[in-house]
């Protein structure tokens, strides 16, 4: 992962597009100025990052099981834990399962596991609206493509939200 | 409507701490009850769940935005459980 970039997911290890799960492998970088700051002599990864790392993956999930139509934004985070610190150079495996998924939001679960421990978990909502740049599309098909996102079958999208959309925060 | 109305007073009072007896037909969810986007996504999730439905928030916002629809139509308790009612009659259609 590039903290710098909140690039905090490296790999997709498995996709599930029936089951509507995704699971990734995301590694801790053994050096960053942010370390340098938390903690001094005792580097742990932010817990906030660890709610980022777990809300970007099922970022990535809604994004594939809506086909790269639409971006997601994190709305909130539900019954969040952090059970464990998380050091430099430690693999974290999330975990991401969607719940439901409704019209201009979604409701997922995850989790993240270091070496099989469980050392975060949360419910995750996030908002989904139509791309506001093309750019920004681009620039997540080619996440997908570095993350090795499986793209060769499209997801059902079943009983989807209109292409077209408004903004709820307008109301 | 009225067992509609019941479950979904239940669900507001619930997600969003109101008191019950606040919450009637007439309440506008946004206007009356306060209730913001964020908490509003909470609760479609709850009735969606509820209910087996989808609301389609989306379309309904855009429509309230482009002035095609008022928000009343859709966030007045009594409207918003028609609308519900609707939803189900389809899926059972």
């Amino acid at each position: 992962m590039r903290l710098e970039y909140f690039q905090m997911v490296d790999k997709v290890l498995a996709l599930d597009l029936e089951a509507r799960t995704l699971r990734t492998a995301n590694t801790v970088p053994d050096k960053s100025p942010i370390f340098e700051g938390h903690f001094p002599g005792h580097p742990l990864l932010p817990g906030v990052l660890l709610f980022e790392i777990m809300a970007q993956s099922c970022g990535m999930l809604l994004l594939r099981l809506h086909n790269y139509d639409r971006m997601a934004f994190l709305a909130s985070v539900d019954k969040g834990k952090l059970r464990t610190f998380v050091t430099p150079g430690q693999v974290i495996e999330v975990f991401a399962e969607m719940v439901h998924d409704g019209s201009g939001f979604a409701r997922l679960k995850a989790e993240g596991r270091v070496e099989g421990k469980l050392v975060c978990n949360a419910e995750v909502t996030l908002k989904t609206m139509p791309f506001p740049a093309p750019e920004l599309r681009g620039y997540l098909l080619e996440t997908a493509e570095r993350i090795g996102m499986p793209m060769d079958a499209p997801a059902e999208l079943g009983s989807s939200a209109p292409a077209s959309a408004g903004n709820l925060t307008h109301v | 409507m009225s067992s509609t109305f019941e479950t979904v007073a239940n669900i507001i009072a619930e997600t969003c701490d109101i008191p019950r007896e606040n919450i009637t037909p007439e309440s506008h969810a946004i206007d009356d009850l306060g209730i913001d986007s964020l908490d509003f996504l909470d609760i479609a999730f709850a009735i969606d769940k509820a209910f087996g439905i989808k609301l389609p928030l989306e379309s309904w916002t855009q429509e309230v935005n482009e002035g095609k629809a008022t928000t009343e139509q859709y966030f007045v308790l009594k409207n918003l459980c028609a609308r519900i009612d609707e939803l189900i009659a389809a899926k059972s259609a």
